[in-house]
């Protein structure tokens, strides 16, 4: 899908379900992704459309009741699926590493900072007591937290959210890892903290080469940063552009509709929406996922599911993707000119 | 953390004042008195009844006795026993380390079991273990303890033959001065062979029927407390750092599911106390609760009355201790 031969992260078909109470499932649908090394790629969707559960899914951090298929899911060269737990835990923690929506619950209140801090590289590298010490404070220093070697000393509950999270990326940073997926990283902070901890992941992101997978429902933010971005609805991946193309023209109704919602974008006096919500377990269309919902949908969007566009039409997930707002049907372009 | 400390300290004050009451009335609503169960169905001349409880005080107006028991306890003074004429403290003093020992014992076979077993059953939510761990654990709680400990005797000592039936050391083979009171200590300074194993032979079985109902209580405490804190971000971060389980559970997770344990453990110390009652009795332990029990028996009313205002003083101190424990390991408390 992408130009890059080897892409430091791919994923080809990840699922996962979920078994429920009443049934399995599934949270995420066929997603396919690859990030190169260095690369910034935006995961954008509404709550619940499975970004955090398939970025989950690359951690292996997804609870008992889940499971995860693929056809691939390799990084830096390795099958993730294959590795035994004791091999893929060199590898998370140290070559990939992750930033949490909840910066004042993903930290252990009962640890100092600095303990937390050291615990990864203690784990990773090989550095004695008194080197990793100076890289907590480095670290502290890098990410802009003042007085490193006291807020070291700090508990968590003794920071605010915004610190919280700059510790959260100064601890993702530690062992120079390769890849970064910050999920939502903030969401859960002050307006005025958000766009500064945004600036400093980019900062660092560009400073270090390390890649980042931002998952987000900010377009805003994926505009101003994201080289490549995957659109994410229901647990299925409906459209991945180059964020250029994404945002000139989008082939996909939801992602369109997305962007038509923006206020910046909006021309009249009235911010359009997408009318309804996203379909819960339970009332699942039986064609696409999202025809319930979209202003293009035919009787064939509500019975058939939808075949996969090629990269002409950013992969869109739909029967009749939009070129220049426009609905084409797939068959034409199969057809001779 | 001083005026934590002072608030809570304060707080036990009137806890004090209605124990010292509650016991008073408590030993005189049993039928009879001291007098009465010594002469027990031999009677005694009225007259030498009358001189007898006007030498013990017992004419007296009943709030007169408990102003004087009351002025004795605020300076220290827990009375004199009726039957052996010692102070009450003294020999409360000698009896206390047998039930302390069997206490300690039966709390550490308490935690030791059922922290981990409660910790394992939150793992492996749902599988057999945890099951198996919960039943056995309900089972446990709802055991009574003069049941439970018979059972023990009639398997372990009287069908297997492993264990003595009762006591705390085979006094035939083997005699020694008491230094510090505990039979596993003083029977290894003894330096006799054998003594030391004697010892916990004799232990073994009281300290698990004592700590029983502990370990059922800690180990569905931990469980649900760990179920808990599992789901906590902190522990997906944890995991997220590529650390190995053992270290993500038992540090990262367990540190935090602790707390809400520690109490419950400062709880069970009542429980214990009062099973050691059951236990010493059952065992022919030689302790404080054995002791309370002869003197119920006997209406010996100052040893009774020192003893529950002794243990339950204890008790009253092991809360004030966990309260401050449970400060020192909650950075939340400690800093807030």
């Amino acid at each position: 899908m992408n130009a890059t031969s080897t892409p430091l992260l791919s994923i080809r078909n990840l699922s996962v379900t979920f078994a429920t109470g009443r049934g399995p499932f599934r949270a995420v649908d066929k997603v396919d992704l690859d990030v190169a090394a260095g690369e910034l790629v935006a995961i954008v969707g509404e709550s619940g459309s499975g970004k955090s559960v398939a970025m989950l899914a690359v951690m292996g951090l997804l609870p008992w009741t889940a499971t995860v298929t693929a056809d691939r899911l390799s990084f830096d060269g390795k099958d993730l699926l294959a590795l035994t737990p004791r091999e893929r835990r060199k590898i998370i923690g140290r070559d990939l590493s992750m930033i949490f929506q909840e910066p004042m619950s993903s930290l252990n209140p009962c640890f100092t900072v600095g303990f937390q801090l050291r615990e990864a590289m203690k784990a990773h590298l090989d550095l004695d007591k008194t080197a990793r010490q100076k890289r907590a404070v480095e670290l502290l220093d890098l990410v802009g937290i003042p007085e490193p070697e006291r807020r070291l000393k700090a508990f968590p509950h003794q920071l605010s959210g915004g610190m919280s999270q700059r510790v959260m990326i100064a601890m993702a940073l530690a062992c120079n890892p390769k890849l970064i997926i910050a999920d939502e990283p903030t969401t859960a902070l002050d307006v005025t903290i958000q766009a500064q901890i945004l600036d400093l992941l980019l900062r660092l992101q560009k400073d270090s080469g390390v890649g980042l997978v931002l998952i987000t429902h900010d377009m805003g933010v994926v505009a101003e940063t994201a080289q490549r971005v995957c659109v994410h609805y229901a647990g299925q991946q409906v459209e991945m552009q180059d964020t250029r193309g994404l945002f000139r023209d989008p082939h996909h109704p939801y992602t369109s509709a997305l962007l038509a919602a923006l206020p910046e974008r909006a021309s009249g006096r009235i911010l359009p929406s997408i009318p309804g919500v996203v379909p819960g377990l339970a009332d699942r269309p039986a064609g696409c996922l999202f025809s319930p919902r979209c202003r293009f949908a035919t009787q064939t969007c509500r019975t058939i599911p939808p075949p996969r566009a090629g990269a002409d039409l950013g992969y869109a997930l739909c029967h009749t993707p939009l070129v220049d707002g426009h609905p084409r049907a797939l068959k034409k372009l199969e057809m001779p000119a | 953390m001083f005026r934590f400390f002072i608030r809570r300290v304060a707080l036990t004050l009137p806890t004090f004042v209605a124990l010292m009451f509650v016991t008073f009335v408590a030993v005189r609503l049993v039928p009879g008195d001291p007098i009465e169960a010594r002469t027990g169905e031999r009677g005694i001349a009225p007259e030498r009844l009358a001189m007898l409880r006007h030498e013990l005080g017992l004419d007296r107006p009943v709030w007169q006795q408990f102003l004087d028991y009351a002025n004795g306890i605020v300076h220290g003074d827990f009375g004199v026993s009726i039957v052996t004429k010692t102070p009450v403290l003294s020999e409360f003093a000698t009896l206390f380390p047998a039930t302390l020992e069997l206490t300690l014992c039966g709390l550490a076979f308490a935690i030791v079991l059922g922290i981990p077993a409660g910790v394992i059953a939150a793992v492996k939510r749902g599988s057999v273990f945890d099951h198996t761990m919960m039943t056995i654990a309900l089972t446990g709680y709802s055991m009574p303890i003069f049941w439970w400990g018979l059972l023990l005797i009639m398997f372990m000592s009287e069908y297997l033959g492993l264990t003595p039936v009762s006591g705390r050391m085979d006094l035939i083979n083997f005699y020694f001065e008491p230094v510090t009171g505990f039979m596993l200590v003083d029977s290894l300074l003894s330096d006799q062979e054998g003594a030391f194993s004697s010892a916990v032979s004799h232990l073994i079985l009281p300290a698990i029927v004592l700590g029983t109902v502990p370990l059922a209580v800690i180990a569905r405490m931990t469980r649900s407390s760990m179920l808990e804190v599992l789901g906590e971000d902190y522990v997906r971060t944890a995991r997220a750092k590529g650390l190995s389980p053992f270290r993500v559970v038992g540090l990262h997770a367990l540190r935090n599911a602790l707390i809400p344990v520690v109490t419950v453990i400062g709880l069970q110390t009542g429980t214990l106390l009062g099973g050691a009652v059951l236990t010493e009795t059952i065992f022919a332990w030689p302790g404080v609760g054995k002791w309370l029990i002869e003197s119920i028996a006997r209406r010996d009313y100052p040893a009774l009355q020192g003893g529950i205002m002794l243990i339950t003083s204890i008790v009253i101190l092991v809360n004030l201790i966990v309260d401050l424990t449970y400060v020192a390991i909650n950075p939340r408390i400690r800093h807030g």
